[in-house]
């Protein structure tokens, strides 16, 4: 039974990462090498390797290049990487916050219709976000927000927040009454309460709410694509638009981008796996 | 001028259920109330209004000469025991305790000081550092009667704090409560179904049923005294025996029996003023018989019952053996009979009964209320 287990973990492993590692290897090579038709697979520090070796020798441009605008572009990958983490950091904020206090007063207080609203919060997500792209469109040049990260961030903040009213919700409703009840009667107000008791509880919650968050607006293109043209362009977008590029596409430099690209999430996703594992519920309560 | 005054206190929920029907209560300071019913009866919303956890649909609350009807629970001087604790799990013991005291201004060498004192008087000294997860159900209920403790406040509202715990503990952790409030004086209302609780804790017991009060009394006057039949039913473990029949008057004495038997049992002379209750009954309903006569139940503890040579003839049906002592179900010509005793006695073993007429209690079986 024990060895079974890794029977089946090492060969999912090694499926799970070969695209990384494929990425890994293309991130070190040069443009000529990238885009052989003979794969070349080992890293070596060789110099002057004969065309079609199984090696190829490692070199730090693609990341170097990174730094510099490309040809025709306006601005270094790691402009719009900034642009990808300010949109993509600030609309989970404001999806985790403002879910988190809506989902509380879902769980909390009687609320007139609050079946029905909760129905239509779910409803935001029953079409696909694309299928009113014109019209946001529209709305959004009446309040020049194309091209700002404002715009994107109302954007993915409007989407995520179905989402993260309903998760949190769950979580929040998990959490007993007489936890607050407690604080309450300690002297707390019922806003203290929600500080030092709701919050600390729905941290699981709010961090499994803000993976989901982040992911969705980190890797949005449609809408990113179709607001923006030149400020507030993210990562997804730009790469898409090398393709065509004059001089090629430099898939080096798009190996090492989304390499980079996919560390934050992997760290944040790693992080908020321990914050799981401790547990949404502490048992102390029976009932 | 009672510490706490409860007038026509209700709360109907929105839903149209109405969990407490209209309740009078005063508290003087010091005194050890127990809310007792059973569970849908109203007791622990009435406990939770007063704590204002719940906001009362009528009524008016008073504490301490203020009305606190509608005033939210942190501005009301009140120690909440929950029954399933409540301790905040995130936080060690020692948090959980110091916590009440941590928004009030208190010092810190005050809150050590108060820490230190009701973790010495509940035991909880070698606990202050780990956290509610890993203690015991008795302890954990420990700790949070502490946290109640450590800012004396005016009034301790207790909801079944012992209800969850096992035989053990519940007995401790009793004892514990009722030194306190025998050194201490703390005025609490404690909400429980159990009986045997109620009777052990209480100055005074509130019995409480479909969300009305059906008696307020000492321990003793509602065992010995109760004021209807869901209390003489209710209170005791087994509860009175209750049967129904006939108050016949021939002449002077008085007499209870069944159309079907020919067993009589004499009504004491301290139930006299039956006598008025039934010659007022004859009167108005200007009946020409010369025996008056009343249905009635009789109410009869169990410990009042014991064998004799000769009485009420009966058939032992059942017999549970308890240890210091047994319940023996007696089939009678007048009904079932349950009679304590510390004999044993055979199944199918014919016996006779005989009834401490002193303790004789009889009820209206239409209202259910006591006779005289």
């Amino acid at each position: 039974m024990k060895y079974s287990r890794w029977l089946v973990i090492i060969p999912y492993f090694f499926l799970a990462t070969l695209p990384l590692c494929w990425l890994l290897l293309t991130s070190l090579k040069t443009q000529e090498a990238a885009i052989s038709s003979t794969a070349s697979l080992i890293p070596t520090t060789a110099e002057n390797l004969a065309p079609g070796d199984l090696s190829f020798s490692v070199t730090l441009d693609a990341y170097r290049k990174l730094a510099t605008p490309h040809t025709g572009k306006a601005h270094a990958f790691f402009h719009y990487l900034l642009n990808s983490v300010i949109i993509g950091l600030l609309s989970t904020l404001t999806s985790v916050v403002l879910g988190t206090g809506c989902a509380y007063g879902f769980s909390r207080f009687r609320i007139a219709g609050a079946r029905d609203w909760l129905f239509f919060i779910l409803s935001t997500r029953f079409l696909p976000p694309l299928a009113v792209v014109v019209p946001v469109l529209m709305m959004y040049r009446v309040f020049n927000l194309p091209n700002t990260h404002l715009g994107l961030i109302l954007l993915y903040t409007a989407f995520n927040l179905s989402l993260a009213v309903w998760l949190m919700k769950g979580f929040i409703d998990e959490i007993p009454r007489a936890y607050e009840e407690a604080a309450l009667v300690d002297g707390y107000s019922p806003l203290q309460a929600f500080y030092k008791i709701i919050l600390p509880h729905s941290a699981t919650g709010m961090a499994v709410t803000a993976v989901f968050c982040l992911i969705s607006a980190w890797n949005e293109y449609g809408f990113a694509l179709a607001l923006n043209n030149a400020e507030a362009v993210t990562v997804p977008v730009y790469f898409a638009g090398l393709q065509g590029n004059i001089q090629g596409i430099p898939w080096p430099q798009i190996a090492a981008g989304v390499l980079i690209f996919v560390v934050p999430i992997a760290v944040f996703t790693v992080l908020v796996r321990n914050h799981l594992l401790r547990g949404v519920t502490f048992g102390t309560i029976k009932q | 001028m009672p510490f706490l005054e409860l007038q026509n206190l209700q709360k109907t929920y929105p839903d149209g259920t109405r969990a407490v029907r209209g309740i009078d209560l005063q508290v003087d300071k010091g005194e050890f109330i127990v809310l007792l019913g059973p569970s849908g009866c109203g007791k622990t919303t009435t406990l939770r209004m007063i704590a204002g956890l719940e906001d009362p649909t009528g009524g008016q609350i008073t504490l301490d000469n203020q009305n606190v009807t509608h005033l939210p629970p942190s501005q009301r001087d009140i120690g909440f025991v929950f029954q399933f604790y409540a301790l905040y799990p995130h936080m060690t013991v020692q948090k959980n305790i110091a916590f009440p005291l941590e928004n009030i201004g208190t010092s810190p060498a005050d809150i050590e000081a108060a820490l230190n004192r009701v973790a010495r008087a509940l035991g909880v000294e070698a606990l202050l550092d780990q956290y509610p997860r890993q203690l015991s159900g008795g302890d954990q209920q420990r700790v949070s009667l502490a946290r109640a403790m450590v800012r004396t406040p005016d009034i301790y509202l207790m909801d079944e704090p012992l209800g969850t715990l096992d035989a053990e503990h519940r007995l401790e952790l009793r004892a514990f409560i009722r030194r306190q409030q025998l050194s201490l004086s703390i005025t609490a209302i404690y909400v429980t179904h159990d009986q045997e609780e109620a009777m052990s804790l209480a100055d005074r017991i509130v019995v409480m049923d479909g969300g009305k009060i059906r008696q307020i009394g000492s321990p003793s006057e509602i065992y010995n005294h109760p004021a209807d039949l869901f209390v003489a039913n209710f209170v005791g473990s087994p509860g009175m025996n209750l049967l129904n029949g006939q108050l016949v008057q021939h002449g002077d004495s008085l007499t209870f029996t069944r159309p079907d038997s020919d067993i009589h049992i004499p009504i004491h002379a301290n139930i006299a003023p039956m006598r008025s209750v039934l010659t007022q009954r004859h009167e108005d309903t200007k009946t020409q018989s010369s025996m008056a006569s009343k249905q009635v139940v009789l109410g009869m503890r169990p410990e009042f019952i014991r064998p004799a040579n000769r009485g009420i003839p009966g058939d032992v049906i059942l017999s549970e053996y308890q240890g210091s002592h047994g319940y023996v179900h007696i089939d009678t010509p007048i009904g079932e009979l349950v009679m304590r005793s510390t004999d044993r006695f055979a199944i199918g073993e014919k016996i006779h009964l005989h009834l401490n007429e002193t303790h004789i209690r009889l009820f209206d079986p239409d209202t259910g209320t006591a006779l005289a």
